[in-house]
């Protein structure tokens, strides 16, 4: 039966997993590991790209522990547990990125254990903007997307690649309004419904999310709520492995408005539209290297994440920053000592909470998130 | 316990020592020196300007066989480092980055110049930009393209370096006011390939029973020069050195240890702070390692590769992306290993899984399902760190392994008795 309103129907989308996306598309699939993925080559190919983020609590870990040690992030095991309890033997494949030396050892052992899938790791460009980074990046692009229709036995075209383009702009270009909306009316819709709307869109294709986002914004839009005594933070830090809806919600009880945050960041990933003229695939690169968002996986050599996340700050009117990042992420711990460093520089308020997506208990958290609300609003 | 300390040993330490000098010239006379990795690294691109090259790796190994790493790490800790974050990078840091914003001792010089040359290895991209915005020193990123096509780079990645590399060079010339100069870099490249070809036998003749030295924990004393050192005339006539000596051991039969009994392979790198205790638990056994995959963190060289003096720039690229472990992906490490057991002649395959570098470790558990189960190699797994001592306990170290040894003894015995 449908669900009654789009933020119900992404929940439920959410909670079904990835599992039944895969069942759900009549289409063939990949998945897509974070942070960042050119979607726009797989579904050309006539491929659905669909997010392979861990599987947070709706999985036990069985085998995986085998694998991967106890120091190793929770969004590694559980995406192989998947593999390895037979969830993903539908899929045509899955992709990894260079995100850090987690993801790349994860990509190795999904090509050992799953041999029938087609597996591939991208190196994107860690050297900005350039024409050699660019010229590397359309080369890299191009082996990615021949790996693709070798194993679719398919010739894509670029009028096809720029189509992708076209239908990927729409959901971004909507997501980008959604923020927009709740930094300048946080009122008008909870963080965790902007979360739930957004997490959906991993496990849907860009037409069906775009039309979702677009329901939810007229939804809102007729909204009168009142805006409640709280703070405006920034979340930093659940770029990659995503925190369960619980703790969104726990945030937002305990007296905050997230007016930015980087939850699901790959698929949100540009600041303005992909070109949709021209070479489609140096558009796309073009696009990674000059427009996209700055990210803790991502040397960016003109732009140093630190001064960022204060202009961030600053644009968006935040108060403070949350730090968010998940146990066991070294891109996210790491940037944390320069983070911490630039905003006590320029006094902005700071706390850092670590989540697992696992974790189902938020007392915790809401009163350390509680008690750092107070000390701002009654300072 | 028996260990080697030969004339490798004693030459590898002085001209160590003598780089130590240079570097504490370089602070000294504000000459310029350049921060850079060890794996894959471009270091005779640098020789080629007179630029000292100082490495934070090397900083932290140090702190650690010293047993000063601790103290640093706790005060990286301080600074905002998570207590799983990578402690080789905390205990640079904690030495590197006091309230002062410089090196602490004055020894290593606060570099003019930080190449990251981050091979495979992404939090070396952390630690570099971390040095850049500490020490207020312009950072040099070459992004090396991950090796993800069987065994060779496409010709973009090719392309990508090389042109990274000249910009680099146009980089050193401003820095340095000095001319690139291509015949002195073929030189430096000419020395490159001696020690590489040197480094190369040394390690062929561990096929020898007995091995004449411990490729795990002898090795070291050839990591600095060949990874630190290499492109000078010093380090390829070390190797030439070294090489004869080995061969006279291996022609009087004489090998590391008095009765080698067990041939292994070691993955993973050694737990620094208890390096003697680590060594000592294998030679209790008779255990002597015959190859390793720590010793090709900064260059393989025992299948074939060298620098070609003809070809510097692209031989230098080509270090960078495919010759070294740390660009390389898990799975090829799997064939690495598999040819050392192999060849080598090994009984079996220890892994030693450290918490700080996740490059090494994570999915090491596959590894063991790999080797134990699809290719019948007997495999012991044991976990510390490489530079934090509260991840080291002796006493349960010493059951693993002392368990281990044990049930291959009495693995081989079955086979001796299943023989007659």
């Amino acid at each position: 039966m449908a669900a009654a309103s789009p933020v119900a129907r992404a929940r439920e989308i959410v909670a079904a997993g990835l599992p039944e996306a895969i069942k759900r598309h009549k289409t063939p699939t990949i998945g897509l590991f974070p942070v960042y993925s050119p979607f726009e080559l797989y579904h050309a190919a006539g491929v659905m790209p669909l997010g392979l983020i861990g599987a947070g609590s709706s999985i036990d870990i069985v085998h995986a522990d085998a694998r991967f040690q106890s120091f190793v992030c929770s969004i590694a095991k559980t995406t192989l547990e998947l593999g390895l309890q037979k969830k993903l033997t539908a899929m045509e494949g899955a992709i990894f990125h260079s995100i850090c030396d987690v993801a790349r050892n994860l990509a190795s052992v999904f090509k050992r254990n799953f041999p029938d899938m087609h597996i591939d790791y991208i190196h994107l460009a860690q050297n900005g903007a350039g024409e050699a980074a660019e010229d590397y990046l359309v080369s890299e692009y191009r082996r990615v997307l021949a790996g693709v229709e070798a194993r679719m036995k398919v010739k894509v075209t670029d009028d096809q690649i720029r189509a992708s383009i076209r239908a990927y702009n729409r959901p971004r270009a909507l997501m980008r309004k959604l923020y927009e909306m709740r930094r300048n009316e946080p009122e008008r819709a909870s963080s965790s419904e902007v979360f739930a709307l957004v997490r959906a869109g991993t496990y849907m294709s860009p037409g069906d999310h775009a039309q979702m986002l677009e329901g939810a914004m007229q939804e809102f839009a007729g909204r009168k709520n009142k805006r409640m005594d709280r703070i405006r933070v920034i979340v930093e830090g659940a770029f990659c492995e995503q925190p369960p809806p619980g703790l969104v919600d726990v945030l937002e009880a305990a007296g905050c408005y997230l007016v930015d945050d980087d939850f699901v960041a790959g698929w949100r990933w540009f600041l303005d539209d992909v070109s949709e003229t021209g070479d489609p695939v140096r558009a796309l690169a073009k696009a990674y290297l000059e427009r996209s968002r700055c990210s803790s996986t991502r040397h960016d050599p003109d732009k140093p994440r630190h001064k960022e996340l204060v202009k961030r700050v600053r644009a968006t009117g935040a108060q403070a920053v949350i730090f968010m990042p998940a146990k066991f992420c070294e891109p996210a711990l790491f940037d944390y000592v320069l983070f911490r460093r630039e905003l006590e520089k320029e006094n902005i308020p700071h706390i850092m909470i670590e989540f697992e997506e696992k974790m189902w208990t938020f007392e915790r958290t809401r009163g350390e998130i509680e008690t750092f609300v107070e000390s701002l609003l009654f300072d | 316990m028996a260990e080697y300390q030969g004339i490798v040993h004693t030459r590898s330490r002085e001209i160590m020592s003598a780089w130590y000098d240079r570097l504490a010239v370089a602070a000294a006379n504000n000459t310029p020196s350049a921060y850079l990795m060890i794996s894959g690294n471009c270091v005779e691109i640098l020789r080629s300007f007179d630029i000292e090259p100082a490495f934070p790796e090397v900083n932290a190994l140090q702190l650690a066989i010293r047993k000063q790493s601790l103290p640093l790490i706790l005060k990286a800790e301080e600074m905002g480092y998570s207590s799983d974050n990578c402690a080789y990078v905390k205990a640079d840091a904690g030495y590197t980055f006091d309230e002062h914003g410089g090196p602490s001792e004055g020894k290593v010089p606060i570099p003019k110049l930080i190449v990251c040359n981050f091979v495979g290895c992404n939090v070396y991209i952390k630690w570099f930009e971390h040095c850049a915005a500490f020490l207020d020193v312009p950072l040099v990123m070459i992004d090396v393209p991950f090796l993800r096509t069987d065994d060779r780079p496409t010709a973009g990645d090719l392309k990508y370096v090389v042109s990274q590399l000249q910009r680099l060079i146009q980089t050193c010339e401003k820095l340095t006011g000095k001319k690139f100069d291509i015949d002195k870099l073929r030189e430096i490249c000419a020395y490159s390939a001696r020690a590489g070809r040197g480094w190369a036998r040394a390690k062929a003749l561990c096929k020898n029973i007995p091995t004449p030295f411990d490729a795990y924990f002898d090795s070291i004393n050839m990591m600095g020069p060949i990874n630190v050192l290499r492109g000078t005339k010093d380090a390829a006539d070390f190797f030439d050195a070294a090489v004869k000596e080995y061969e006279e051991l291996v022609a009087a039969k004489q090998g590391v240890i008095p009765n080698e009994k067990f041939r292994v392979v070691i993955e993973g790198p050694p737990p620094y702070p208890f390096y003697r205790q680590f060594r000592d638990l294998f030679s209790a056994w008779g255990a002597v390692a015959v190859q390793s995959t720590y010793s090709t963190v900064g260059g393989i060289w025992e299948w074939g590769f060298e620098h070609d003096p003809k070809h510097p720039l692209e031989s230098i690229a080509e270090l960078m992306l495919v010759q070294n472990l740390c660009n390389r992906s898990l799975l090829q490490r799997y064939a690495q290993i598999k040819r050392y057991v192999e060849e080598w002649k090994a009984d079996a395959l220890v892994i030693h899984s450290v918490k700080s570098c996740r490059l090494f470790s994570a999915g090491q558990g596959d590894m063991r399902d790999y080797f134990s189960n699809q290719l019948g190699v007997p495999t012991l797994l044991v976990e510390s760190d490489l530079e934090d001592p509260r991840y080291y306990a002796q006493a349960m170290m010493k059951n693993r392994i002392d368990a281990f040894f044990e049930s291959l003894e009495h693995r081989k015995l079955l086979r001796k008795a299943d023989a007659k």
